[in-house]
């Protein structure tokens, strides 16, 4: 399997470089994926939902790795007041030469307790917080070694008992699909038949048209991407949300050894394109769309984080001209004249209203005494 | 004819004797049967669980039949229950089902008050029940029992541990009607796990004090199935209406591509399990229980708060009839005495607020009055003017006359001295 669709190798002929017409930067895309092998990648992927839906069996068969060894699972008992914690698991993986630093943020806790309002809001306020460490870090002097921990992509698991979205998926997606590419998996998906799968998954589909959640969505093909790309692009649109299944034990089947999940009835292969959609979630996620993953975190959720913090700090500091700007920031285009006399005119007027309200206290108040 | 024993005994206790022959009266359980055959059977079931847990389709899997239910929305503001009654025949014996559903149990954000409409209605069947009962004409033999004889509790299959809700909730529900906790699509866990599962899930139970119902084995005839059957919980169920042809047999079960489960398969699932226990063996000990322990209870609750007792302070039994009597006296005169307060209130009330007013009458008339007196200063003095202005104007007037006539008189005066 190559590990990357869309690049093609280049080689170039003898001959070529000697025609006159032929310049040589097509060799770029070589040069930048030198250069890419040599710095790295990094990811940070968070997965969120409640527990017990296989979030962690999911990670470990999407990397092939153990991340979550001598982990503690809580009783229901101290489960009932529980509050959401973030936790961070990095590792550092390698496939042909090429280098990944992978971090996971697990979000355990979420939707465990008896009263759940507002239990995302940990969760948004770890992203804000990464987003700010990033801007600083950008804003900063020295720009050489900027760590990245935004948080690039956010699967969610949606239970497969249910008939659809509940209120704590909607407020949770709603919270969050602004700041993070969301991408929502409906969880345990063995507990389906094929037709339940296509009911549950176009019920989901319309109830997130319905609340105005904005999931990530795949980018169109360009009009050279070969066939076979096309092809897998459109099957995974019409997909969505993806029912996965994970498993990390591997069991005999069919006279081979798959990675899948064993029962009386039968045995679920966790890489059989008929059984779920694990394969398309991880040639989705990893093969083929994890750097526009990281595109979008940049280009569209970190700028209108950025935008929305400047406005804040820039509203601010006309209000109170005491507070040095902690950022270098470019000002603002001063409003008019007229509407700076107006809104003084109205300030004192508002002052003086103030004074004469007070006065009239303390008269009331004499008179009272 | 064989020598009776006479046992040399006071006479309150019961002596044992031996028959001479067969009498006939081992045909009372038959009449007892053929009795409650006629009269038809009444049993009330209780499923609580998440939305989408599969109550409904355990439900059809179990009477093999289809009840009409509407798919319950996630959006609920709040649970609330939602009890329907069926009626049910097989050979000759009839039963009067009630299955009660709670609609949007699991679906809230905040379930802190999940429990409370669940516990109301359990509450509510026994406290008519209990009406029934204490009424003068009362006809018990007929009266449509609707106490829940079970309360089936649909536990997610996480393949972890209980849900803090669940355990919540069981805690709640344990005192009142008899829980058998069962897990809910099964066909989602695998052995291995649910056997982990199943022992988390009753060591949870345990550690937290949480009475779930248990088979009773003290009957000979069933004791063993019982006490075999109670090392298997909570069961494990998967329900399906659907037939799947298996072999050369249509059975009920689920079509997966990798496989079929079926439901009555028993290395399936639990779901044989489910109903032998339930409906087989032990739906007259459920109804029982119910009445016998849970009711009691509640029963006795009630009574103990409305002041009754069994004994007073000189250990000799109360009648109920005099108690009541004496209840209903007291009550009487406390309504009287608060009538009383009340009145007394409300006239003092009255007396005050009259007060008030008619010092304010007072205030007011004296303004009046204030009023008056400096109107009529005013006119007084307004008069005055007046006439001072008069009087002025009259002597004005007059020298006008005085001296009009002056100039009159003075022309002809010199008229007159002219011609003169």
């Amino acid at each position: 399997m190559s590990t990357n669709i869309r690049f093609k190798n280049r080689f170039i002929k003898p001959e070529d470089s000697e025609d006159r017409q032929y310049v040589g930067f097509a060799t770029l895309p070589n040069q930048v994926h030198r250069k890419s092998v040599k710095k790295g990648f990094d990811f940070t992927l968070m997965v969120a939902g409640e527990s017990g839906l296989g979030k962690s069996t999911l990670v470990n068969s999407l990397f092939l790795t153990d991340l979550y060894k001598d982990r503690k699972l809580l009783n229901a008992e101290e489960r009932i007041s529980q509050t959401v914690e973030i936790t961070k698991h990095t590792v550092d993986i390698e496939e042909k030469g090429v280098k990944l630093k992978l971090t996971i943020v697990d979000t355990p806790g979420f939707g465990d307790a008896v009263n759940n309002n507002e239990c995302w809001k940990p969760i948004t306020d770890y992203i804000d917080q990464q987003f700010e460490q990033y801007f600083r870090d950008e804003s900063g002097l020295n720009r050489k070694n900027i760590l990245d921990n935004r948080v690039h992509c956010c699967l969610y698991f949606i239970p497969p008992f249910g008939h659809g979205l509940r209120p704590i998926d909607v407020e949770f997606m709603k919270a969050l699909h602004e700041k993070v590419n969301i991408i929502p998996l409906i969880a345990k998906a063995d507990c389906l038949t094929p037709n339940e799968i296509k009911k549950l998954k176009d019920r989901v589909r319309d109830e997130i048209e319905k609340f105005g959640i904005k999931v990530y969505q795949f980018p169109e093909c360009d009009s050279d991407e070969d066939e076979e790309f096309k092809q897998l692009d459109k099957e995974l649109k019409e997909c969505t949300p993806l029912a996965v299944i994970g498993s990390n034990t591997v069991v005999e089947a069919r006279g081979q050894r798959v990675r899948g999940r064993v029962y009386p009835w039968g045995i679920v292969e966790v890489e059989n394109q008929s059984h779920c959609d694990f394969v398309k979630l991880r040639s989705m996620l990893i093969r083929s769309h994890m750097h526009d993953l990281k595109d979008v975190t940049c280009d569209v959720h970190y700028e209108n984080y950025r935008a929305q913090c400047i406005q804040d700090m820039t509203s601010k500091l006309t209000q109170d001209n005491r507070v040095d700007s902690p950022l270098p920031i470019l000002p603002l285009p001063t409003p008019d004249a007229e509407t700076e006399r107006l809104i003084k005119m109205k300030d004192e007027e508002l002052k003086r209203m103030q004074e004469m309200l007070e006065k009239m206290q303390q008269q009331i108040h004499e008179k009272e005494q | 004819m064989a020598a009776t024993d006479v046992d040399i005994f006071s006479n309150e206790e019961k002596r044992n004797l031996s028959l001479g022959g067969h009498v006939g009266f081992d045909s009372l359980p038959d009449q007892l049967v053929s009795k409650s055959v006629t009269q038809g059977f009444c049993f009330n079931i209780l499923c609580v669980g998440e939305t989408g847990i599969g109550k409904s389709t355990l439900m059809n899997t179990l009477f093999n039949t289809m009840f009409e239910n509407e798919e319950a929305s996630h959006y609920q503001n709040s649970v609330y229950l939602r009890p329907r009654t069926y009626d049910l025949q097989e050979s000759n014996v009839h039963l009067k089902l009630t299955i009660v559903d709670t609609v949007g149990f699991g679906d809230q954000i905040n379930k802190e008050d999940s429990y409370k409409p669940i516990v109301d209605y359990i509450d509510t069947q026994f406290e008519n029940y209990l009406q029934e009962e204490l009424k003068i004409k009362r006809s018990l033999f007929n009266y449509h029992d609707t106490r829940i004889h079970i309360c089936l509790y649909f536990i997610a299959p996480t393949g972890h541990s209980l849900k803090s809700l669940d355990l919540v909730t069981m805690k709640k529900l344990d005192s009142k009607v008899n829980i058998i906790p069962i897990i809910a699509k099964a066909d989602t866990i695998s052995k291995s796990e649910l056997h982990k599962f199943k022992i988390k899930i009753m060591s949870e139970l345990v550690s937290n004090g949480v009475q779930i119902y248990q088979f009773p084995t003290d009957d000979e005839a069933v004791t063993e199935i019982n006490s075999s059957m109670n090392a298997h919980l909570p069961f494990a169920v998967v329900g399906s209406v659907e037939e799947v042809k298996v072999g050369n047999k249509t059975v009920r079960a689920r079509q997966y591509p990798w496989g079929v489960v079926q439901v009555e398969n028993e290395s399936h699932c639990d779901f044989v399990k489910l109903r032998e226990m339930l409906i087989r063996v032990n739906m007259e000990d459920l109804r029982e229980q119910t009445h016998a322990r849970h009711y009691e209870l509640y029963r006795r609750c009630k009574l103990e708060e409305m002041g009754f007792k069994d004994t007073d302070p000189d250990s000799q039994p109360f009648s109920l009839q005099e108690t009541y009597e004496a209840k209903r006296k007291e009550f009487l005169g406390d309504l009287q005495r608060k009538e009383e307060e009340m009145r007394q209130m409300f006239v003092s009330k009255v007396k005050e607020t009259e007060a008030e007013l008619k010092e304010k009458e007072k205030e007011l008339h004296d303004k009046f009055e204030q009023l008056k007196r400096m109107h009529q200063e005013e006119k007084r003095k307004v008069e005055e003017k007046r006439r001072d202005i008069e009087e002025e104007m009259n002597a004005f007037n007059r020298r006008k006359v005085a001296a009009e006539t002056l100039s009159l008189s003075q022309p002809l005066k010199k008229d007159k001295d002219k011609k003169n």
